[in-house]
Order: C-alpha cells, then structure tokens, then sequence
C-alpha cells in the first residue's frame, strides 16, 4: 500500500504518497508535477532524468522514492534563483547548446554536479564526465563548450 | 552525364506509409479569426494557383474572402504583438527560431514581438508536414512573403493617414516614419479597431539578402528560455485536470492477433477502465503504476503469424519484389549506355554486396499523445511530423469528420522521420473515449523501440567495370527495398544501370532522416573506395579522376586539403572520406580512426567536413544541422539494430542503446 512521505524538492517540503519503490522521476513528474527531468529510457542508460541528490547527479528513474525521504533533492525548475539563471543554464543558452532539447534537463543537472567538485576540466574530461548523458540530436560538441564557458563564468565569480 | 541528373527528385519512395494528402480543409473563417484573435491586420500568403487575387499596395481588399490554398497567415494585433501562423512543427531543427526571424526581418519588428503558433490543426494553415528538409526552402519564404505584406499594408495605412506619399515612409523596430516630416507611428496604432485582411501579392519583392539584419546572424533559440528551465511542456508533459494513464496491452510478435482475452482480474481493480475493440487491449487509471498493475493483471493469448529471422531477411527482401512491379514499372530506373557489353570488355571488375538493417528512429523523447473528448469533439495533443496527417488517421479510427477532431503538436523531443504517425494519439483516444475522460498514453523506450515503424532494411548490390588507368566505365546498382533517395551516382560513368527494387514490406517501416541517401551513399562510396584499391590508385585521386561536378570536386578538394589528405599516419591509424550530392548540398567528409588491433574496436580520432549549399539563413542553425548528421551516424551505428527471431521478436530490444553517446562525445 501506498504511504504517505516527505520529500524535500528544490527546498521545499512536499506529501507524496506513493509505494516506497515507485520510481523517483515517476512522482516528480506524476505527483508533483515536476514535469523538467525526462523520462527517455527508464533503466538508467540515457541521464534525461537526471536530478541532484545532495548536490550529486543520480538517475531520477532508478533510484527508489523511499530512498531519497531524508535528502535533499535538486531538479532543473530549482537550479535557477528566482530570475536568475545558473552558469550552466545561461552556458547552455549562450552556446545553443540544444536542439530537440529533450535531453537538455540531464545534460545541464550532471553538468552541475561535475562542477560542483571541479572547475578545471579539460574539454576530453568534460566528454568522459558526460559519456553517460544522450543526446540524440547531436549536440554534444557544443554541450562540451557550454560546459567549460560555465565554469569559466563559476570560477571568475568565486575569485 | 551524371551532374545533369535531378539528384532531387521527388521518388521517395520509403515514405511507404503516407498516402495522398488529404482533401484541404480551412475551418477558421475571417469573421471567426478576428474574433479569436481581436482585432488588427491579417495577412495570408497564398500559394501559386490562387495568387492572382487582388493585390494589396492597391486596394485594401475587405472584399477578399480566404482563399483556399492557404500556407501561413500572420496577424498584427492592436496591442502591436505579431501572431505567425504554421501548420509545420517544431522538433529540434530550430524552425521556430529561423521562420521568427525571417518575419522580424520583413515586418521590422524585434524579435519578442512575435509569437508563432504551429501545427495546431484549428488554427494554423493545411500542411502535408514537416520534413524533407522543406521547412527553410518554402515556408520560410513563405513568411517573408507575408511579412513583407504586412509591412506594405502598414505603410499604406500610415500613408492614408498622414495624407502622404507612401514613398516617403519607411519601417523600422515596430513603427513606420516619414522620413521628411520625422514623423513616426507605432503598428499598433495603426492597426487599432480595423479588421483589415489582405491577402499577399504574388510578386511582392523581399529584402535581397545583402541588406539581411536579422536573418543570417546567429540567434539563440527564441524560447531557450523554457528549455533550461524545464518549463517547456513537451507531449509526454501534457497534463489536464482529471487525467487518466492509459497502457496498452501488446502482443507478443509482430502481426501477432488475439486469440484469447481474461480481462476478470484487471476489471476488478477500482478505478480502472479496461478497453477490449478487436485486437486492441488497453487501459486507463489515475497513475501510471496503477495502469501498470492493470495491464500485467491481464491475460492474453496472441495467435503469431510466422516470422523471418535476422539471417533470412536479405534474402527474402531480394526475393519479395512488390507485385507488378517489373524493370518498368520501377519507380526508379535509369540506364544508359551498356553495362554488359563495357564490363567484358573492362580491365576490371567488381561485385559487392551492401546490407543496411532495419534500425529505429530512437527519437529521445518516446511517441506520447493525451486524449481529450468532449461531446463528440476530440482534441489531441501529441509530438508527431504531421498534425493534419494524424487528424485524418484519428477521423478515420473514430468514423468522425475531421472538423471535429483537433491535433495540436507542442515542441518535441525530435523526429528524425519517425513522428509521420498517430499511433498514442488513436490509442489515448481510444481509452479516453471508454473511460469518458482525458487520458495520457506515453510510450516505454521499449515500445518505441518495437511498435514505431523503422528505417526499411535493404540490400544494395554493386557491380562496376574499371579500366587500368583508374576511368570507370560501368556502373550497375540495385536497392532492394530501402530507398531511392541518393540513388544515382555523382561520379561520371558512360554506362550504367541504376535501380531501385521496392519490396513487400515485412515490418513497418518508413522514412527516417536523410531517407535512403545515407545507405546510397554509403554503399556508393564505399564501392568507390574498393575500386581505388583494385586499381592501385589513390582514392582522392581516382574520386575525383571520375568526377567532373565543379562543387563536388571543390568540397572534397577543400576538406582534404584542411584535413591534411595523404599525411603519415599514427601506428594503427586510419584515415578515409566519403561525400556526395543531396536536396542541395554537397559534401565531402575526411575522417581518421584509431583501431584498437586486438578488440577491433574503432574509435573516431577526428573528421573534417567540407558543405556546400547555398545560402544561409542563420549561421547557428545551419551550424548545428549539419554538424549533427556528422554526429548523427555514430549515434545510428551505436544503436542496436533490430533483432528478429523466428518468432516475435528479441526482448533485449529496450537494452538497445549500447555504447551510448561516449563516441559523440569524444569525436
Ligand atoms: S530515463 Fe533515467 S536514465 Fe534514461
Ligand atoms: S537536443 Fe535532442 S536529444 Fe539532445
């Protein structure tokens, strides 16, 4: 049955009922309306459901609702601070970075957590850290060059 | 000779599933319009056989009524906001962003100002569809048409109401002035309280290209915006209050139909519908578990039809000519000279066979559709290539005319071809008809990868006659089944014979991006390639020795030149090219690879691509749409191809996406 848990989603605090193995990405999108993370292929393989759990990327469509109850959970609709966008979203504008844009939620979320740990990477590193993420329309050179004008832009600020 | 051919013929024959576009239908009136819309100025753009209707810079023509054959209409509202309207849709090559500016340009207004309104069957204009690569060649022009109109009738306007030349005026950011007195005046205030239509003027002269501000610039996708914030809303994302999750019950093989149904235990379930209609079985709850749940609880038999196996399928597609269709009757042939006398006589000569597998699309985004009833009036919201097409296919599922039935396309995780059809929304639909409420049906990757139609497999068979010196002198080439698109050959050969073999189809299958060309190409180049090697030739060298196309020849020459052709290269190291001529462009490619010598794995080290086609509209666009078909192959050799078992079908096929995009990334 079906029981009732907090989850804590771009800072605030929601109700969800929901089984405690239903999918992540499910009640993001389905019960919260948190329509921003992808369903593309629901067994982990192509990121476009990609979120943030304290701060580090997870697959939103394998990792189990019950898991995540104490953590805090970051989807693209919260990375933005009111009217201001994150480096990486305004990277991923600047550069065109999209096409389809389907796969664009992922790609920005598991660009955040590389960032988040370093600043420094070279643009094969960059390809490696995002190996995992699909993009079907082909615009991953340019995803790469959003990336690093991103963390130019994070680390000029810092300094 | 070979460049003299139409390399851009309209045989394309792999859109198998299309029929004949249907009747055109125009529902909106003029009266109906303003009132939608409020009042101001409409401008509709009418293609060839009516243009002949009044012209605008005349006469205000309030007499007009809309003509039939309507591509796009454009309106200008008293709050000066621009409305565009399209019947083609967007799915990722930024036509929302480039048909924008096409009308900034020619109407003079900033870019914000325009709202596009697409592939919404109520609204926006009869179109056969978005692809083919047609959308910049004519509904670009089409708007610019339009708009210029709409400038002109502006012009008027301000001219009747300042009592001057219209000479004398110009337009600039959203107003028109007088360039004697100075005098400016917005558009909305010029087109407050009117109801004025015009429809445009066959030869209403565009701004020539060297005086383009805004079109050929880079502009960022107009509502990017939306996009890296998760806002925007694509089908899959469609919610309406009180919505139902529908999940379809499949078979267990391709062809497969009922032969028993236990639907007892899913009934039980509260809140469930269950919709059993012929071969269709399906079910509608308030979650997507709960219609999971449903459908396992269901118990079907399937009665299979027999079926080819991956080793049989090239030959039954050599052995299953579609009825009738003999030497003659080919939707493509062609011949000339004599292939078998020359090939006798030829230093030379060389057979190959070419395979190409049925593969899927594998748009990111699955196929989704949400279904909405009301009375006997349906509206659909869904991500396909032909809004107008699926409205006639949902008319037809439902026996209901098509005024009644409303598609409507938001933006879409792309296409690729394989968005030509309706199937979640006839069976969202259906399920919204039974459960007597809306209903969203999204499709697993699974079933997008086993129940979408796929690229048509084929077997392309080669044989060519060559002399000593490296001149081709035969030429002869048959497609069994995957297309005629590329067929022909860009390289200069006296005798040839060029065909193309249309198969009964075996599975569903239909057009996919670049249609056949991609397996022309590949099968052309590739046969070109072993012939340099037959002759000891180079095979830059013996390209072009056969080539006399000027812009071919300058591609190839200009990407080897940059890719540094004939270099050493690193130990394990490859280096290869391939190009060709399609819908306007012509391109050559360079590429080297590593080779991994004891997994035989290859890695893509680096390409070079020379392109040729014409002009360009917007830099960033036309950058990104050709740098992605350069990608776009790997991501197609990544994917699995299709499985077939003698009976049904491999269940691996949801594990279809193997070795990911790492390739894409690194190269
Ligand atoms: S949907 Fe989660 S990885 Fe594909
Ligand atoms: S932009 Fe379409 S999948 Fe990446």
């Amino acid at each position: 049955m079906a029981t009732t848990r907090q989850l804590n989603v771009n800072g605030r605090t929601y109700n969800v009922d929901a089984e405690s193995d239903a999918s992540l990405l499910m009640v993001l999108r389905d019960h919260l309306d948190l329509t921003g993370s992808k369903y593309g292929c629901g067994e982990g393989q192509c990121g476009a459901c990609t979120v943030l759990i304290d701060g580090k990327s997870r697959r939103s469509c394998i990792t189990h609702v019950g898991d995540v109850a104490q953590k805090k959970i970051t989807t693209i609709e919260g990375l933005a601070q009111g009217d201001r966008l994150h480096p990486v979203q305004q990277a991923f504008l600047d550069e065109g970075a999209m096409q389809c844009a389907y796969c664009t939620s992922g790609m920005i979320m598991t660009a955040v957590s590389l960032l988040n740990t370093r600043r420094d990477s070279s643009a094969a590193e960059i390809a490696r850290a995002m190996e995992g993420n699909i993009c079907r329309c082909g615009t991953q050179p340019r995803i790469v060059s959003a990336i690093q004008r991103a963390a130019k832009a994070m680390n000029e600020s810092r300094s | 000779m070979n460049h003299e051919l139409d390399l851009s013929s309209p045989l394309e024959p792999e859109r198998y599933e299309l029929k004949a576009p249907p009747i055109y239908h125009f529902e909106v009136d003029r009266r109906e319009f303003f009132k939608f819309l409020g009042a101001g100025v409409l401008i509709v753009c009418v293609l060839k056989d009516s243009q002949a209707e009044e012209s605008v810079s005349d006469k205000p023509a309030q007499s007009v009524s809309l003509p039939k054959e309507v591509a796009a209409w454009l309106h200008i509202g008293e709050d000066g906001g621009v409305t565009v309207y399209t019947g083609k849709v967007e799915m990722g090559q930024n036509i929302r962003t480039s048909l924008t500016q096409a009308v900034a340009e020619e109407l003079r207004v900033p870019v914000e100002k325009i709202q596009m309104v697409m592939g919404d069957t109520q609204l926006t204009p009869y179109d056969r569809g978005t692809f083919g690569s047609r959308t910049t060649p004519e509904m670009n022009l089409q708007l610019r048409k339009v708009a210029s109109a709409a400038r002109v009738t502006l012009i008027g306007l301000a001219a009747a109401q300042w009592q001057v030349d219209r000479k004398r005026l110009g337009a600039a950011d959203g107003k028109i002035s007088d360039t004697e007195s100075k005098r400016t005046v917005e558009y909305a205030a010029l087109v407050k309280g009117r109801q004025l239509t015009e429809t445009i003027p066959a030869d209403e002269a565009l701004i020539p290209a060297t005086q383009w501000t805004v079109a050929g610039q880079a502009l960022p996708k107009v509502n990017g915006r939306d996009f890296v914030t998760g806002k925007h809303r694509y089908p899959c994302d469609q919610k309406l209050p009180d919505m139902l999750y529908g999940k379809i019950v499949r078979p267990d093989s391709f062809g497969a139909t009922l032969a028993s149904l236990d639907i007892h235990d899913a009934e039980q379930i509260p809140g469930v519908t269950v919709v059993h209609d012929r071969d269709f079985v399906g079910v509608a709850a308030s979650s997507p578990e709960a219609a999971s749940r449903a459908a396992s609880a269901i118990r079907a038999e399937w009665k299979r039809q027999p079926q080819i196996s991956n080793k049989e399928l090239f030959d039954y597609l050599k052995k299953n000519p579609v009825e009738g269709s003999g030497p003659l009757e080919s939707p493509f042939r062609r011949e000339t000279g004599s292939v078998e006398k020359v090939s006798e006589s030829a230093d030379h000569r060389l057979q190959q066979s070419y395979l190409v597998n049925y593969i899927a699309h594998a748009p990111l985004e699955p196929r989704a559709a949400l279904a909405q009833w009301s009375g006997d009036s349906l509206t659909v919201w869904t991500g396909t290539q032909r809004p107008f097409g699926v409205r006639s296919e949902l008319a037809e599922a439902f026996r209901m005319p098509e005024e009644r039935v409303r598609v409507l396309m938001p933006d879409t995780g792309s296409g690729y071809g394989g968005k030509h059809t309706g199937e979640t929304a006839i069976e969202a639909a259906r399920l919204a008809r039974a459960a007597k409420r809306p209903v969203k049906i999204m499709w697993t990757r699974e079933e997008e990868f086993t129940w979408a139609y796929f690229r048509p497999a084929g077997v392309i068979d080669v044989s060519s006659a060559v002399r000593n010196d490296g001149k081709m002198v035969s030429w002869e080439y048959h497609n069994y089944n995957s297309g005629a698109a590329g067929i022909a050959t860009v390289y200069n050969v006296e005798n040839q014979r060029i065909q193309f073999h249309p198969v009964r189809a075996l599975l569903r299958q239909g057009s996919y991006r670049a249609l056949a060309a991609t397996a022309n190409h590949f099968a052309r180049e590739s046969h070109m390639d072993e012939l340099a090697h037959l002759v000891n030739k180079d095979p830059l060298e013996f390209r072009l020795k056969n080539l006399t196309n000027d812009r071919l020849r300058t591609v190839f020459e200009a990407a080897a030149k940059k890719f540094g052709w004939g270099q050493t290269r690193a130990p394990g190291h490859g280096f290869g090219m391939g190009g060709g001529f399609e819908k306007g462009g012509n391109v050559a490619t360079f590429v080297e690879v590593a080779v991994d010598r004891t997994s035989g794995d290859v890695k893509v080290v680096r390409m070079v691509t020379a392109f040729e086609c014409g002009t360009i509209l917007i830099r960033t666009v036309c950058a990104i749409n050709w740098k992605a078909p350069i990608l776009w192959p790997s991501a197609a050799r990544c994917l699995r191809r299709l499985n077939l078992k003698m009976e049904g079908f491999s269940t691996g096929g949801s594990r279809i996406i193997d070795c990911r995009g790492s390739a894409m990334f690194r190269c």
